[in-house]
């Protein structure tokens, strides 16, 4: 039976990509640490504030965990919820695990909490950058129904890899909010095709912003994940700052007059949007692997 | 407080454009006989894609060229760029490039300030000022990541509500008092700003590499009353076996 990463919890993605019965919560939901400001507010509060952390091994070496809940508040970031995240790579930088694997499903700043949640955005930033220095690997996952948006999309491209599938989004603001402020002329947000080829796995995989393409299955995340263990650690220097630097003035000066992939495949000599739609995502992988232009190291 | 207020405030004849656009500049500046390279947002600049670029390149060009030297945001941002093509180039890519080249000019030694003079919202001050050693506001600044009335459509929680309990909780309603109790704003400042930018880069050049890498916000946000439970979390957290 195939298991849908789209489909799967916070927990079941945890318990599927680490090795199994490996896992070890730090902070359980029966420890009952919820956000005392939602309970202010009088709305809804979970236990453990949208956000799984702890312990497990991935093919045997040790890592630290963080995954988002996107059922709750759609995995939004606020002060306990962002604090157990930065937290948890304060003891990665004690600990030195093998690798951290976040596992994202989030659209940003909680906002019945936003200072709490910006803050820690930038909190949970420094702390990434400055554990990668220190010889940490951040491995980051994005296959959710919520996306990974906002602050979080932010946190993402600080990893030193990320591993996505077709279905999960990556971007800053959503297709609502833009709609919202300039029209339905600048971005049809109902349009799914569209929303798609803006911010969609397929789309951040050919730009570059993320290094492996997976299909919707658990058993995919996990596997890319371990490879990455092997080969996607990248130095946090100036070289790597560098490569990206290339990349993205690269991107801008190539595609900067562009408003949707479709012309961004077309300039790259790829196949109709249709067509890479429903392609597999292997077959993506093949099909775009010569016209990807991406710089080694670039991160 | 504009653009050339806040730069004439601060450094006077010391000033020296690089480059002047009407919603963002960079240049050099001289505080206490030292150079700083000054690299800022005005007009309550949108930061998309190309301008988030920039600002990379002068932290690296500035990394490169001039090690050690002090980098100073100035900042008056709307947010980022709400536009699709921000988006299909990937605007979360070059704001976390943005963060990451401030984060490696820490690591190599470049005291870090930053000033809201103007207004900061959320994407536009996450990837500037808020990566920065020591973060500032001016008294009549604006730091927030939306307003009230917003706030209370999207939550559905009622407008009343939510400006009743903005009076006792710093975590979610606009204003640099509450940044200053959650931690993350070192200070207001009020009177001349110049002698108090200047006391801050000596301050932060007095730090050891070391304890310039600890980020003290959560700590702070305890002591001050504003983050009790983002440091029961650490707390519990690294106390873990």
């Amino acid at each position: 039976m195939v298991n849908s990463f789209l489909e799967a919890g916070a927990r079941d993605r945890v318990h599927g990509i680490c090795d199994a019965g490996s896992f070890q919560e730090i902070l359980k939901p029966s420890d009952r640490i919820s956000s005392p400001h939602m309970a202010l507010l009088e709305q809804p509060v979970a236990f453990d504030d949208g956000v799984v952390i702890g312990r497990a091994t991935l093919g045997g070496a040790p890592v630290l965990v963080v995954a988002q809940e996107g059922e709750f508040l759609g995995g939004a970031i606020g002060e306990v919820h962002g604090a157990k995240i930065t937290a948890l790579i304060a003891k990665a930088i004690e600990e030195k695990p093998r690798a951290v694997l976040l596992i994202f499903e989030s659209g940003g700043v909680r906002l019945h909490e936003a200072n709490a949640g910006l803050i820690a955005v930038s909190e949970i930033m420094r702390a990434v950058c400055s554990a990668r220095a220190q010889g940490v690997q951040f491995i980051g996952l994005i296959g959710g129904a919520a996306g990974c948006f906002g602050g979080t999309g932010l946190i993402a491209r600080c990893c030193d890899v990320l591993i996505m599938s077709e279905e999960g989004r990556l971007a800053m603001s959503g297709p609502e909010v833009i709609e919202t402020v300039y029209g339905v002329e600048e971005f049809d947000s109902r349009d799914r095709a569209l929303v798609w080829r803006v911010s969609g796995g397929k789309h951040r995989y050919v730009m570059g912003d993320v290094q492996t393409l997976v299909a919707d299955e658990v058993e995919a995340f996990r596997s890319a994940a371990m490879d990455a263990l092997d080969t996607g650690k990248v130095n946090f220097d100036l070289q790597s700052l560098e490569a990206e630097h290339a990349m993205l003035t690269q991107r801008l000066a190539q595609f900067g007059d562009c408003r949707d992939a479709k012309e961004i495949w077309q300039r790259l000599g790829l196949p109709s949007a249709e067509e890479l739609a429903l392609m597999p995502a292997d077959e993506f992988v093949s099909t775009t692997a010569s016209a990807r232009n991406v710089a080694k190291g670039a991160r | 407080m504009n653009r050339d207020q806040v730069l004439n405030a601060l450094f006077g004849e010391g000033w020296k454009a690089e480059h002047l656009e009407a919603d963002h500049f960079y240049g050099r500046a001289s505080v206490l006989n030292q150079e700083v390279t000054v690299i800022g947002t005005s007009e309550k600049a949108e930061v998309g894609a190309d301008m988030a670029l920039t600002m990379a390149r002068v932290v690296i060009q500035t990394i490169k060229e001039r090690a050690g030297e002090p980098i100073v945001f100035l900042l008056d941002t709307q947010g980022q760029r709400l536009r699709r093509r921000d988006e299909l180039m990937g605007l979360n890519g070059y704001m976390a490039h943005l963060a990451k080249a401030v984060e490696l000019a820490r690591q190599r030694g470049h005291v870090i300030v930053s000033v809201v003079y103007g207004e900061a919202v959320s994407g536009g001050y996450i990837s500037t000022g808020m990566m920065a050693d020591a973060c500032y506001a001016l008294a009549d600044a604006e730091i927030k990541v939306m307003n009230l009335p917003a706030m209370a459509r999207i939550t559905k929680i009622p407008l009343e509500h939510l400006q009743e309990l903005a009076k006792q909780s710093p975590v979610f309603s606009p204003g640099v008092e509450n940044y200053l109790r959650m931690g993350h704003l070192d200070a207001v400042w009020e009177g001349d700003y110049s002698t108090q930018l200047a006391a801050s880069i000596s301050e932060l050049q007095a730090k050891s590499r070391a304890e310039i890498a600890v980020d003290s916000r959560i700590a702070r946000g305890v002591e001050r009353g504003g983050r009790k439970a983002a440091g029961v979390v650490i707390e519990r957290v690294l106390g873990h076996a």
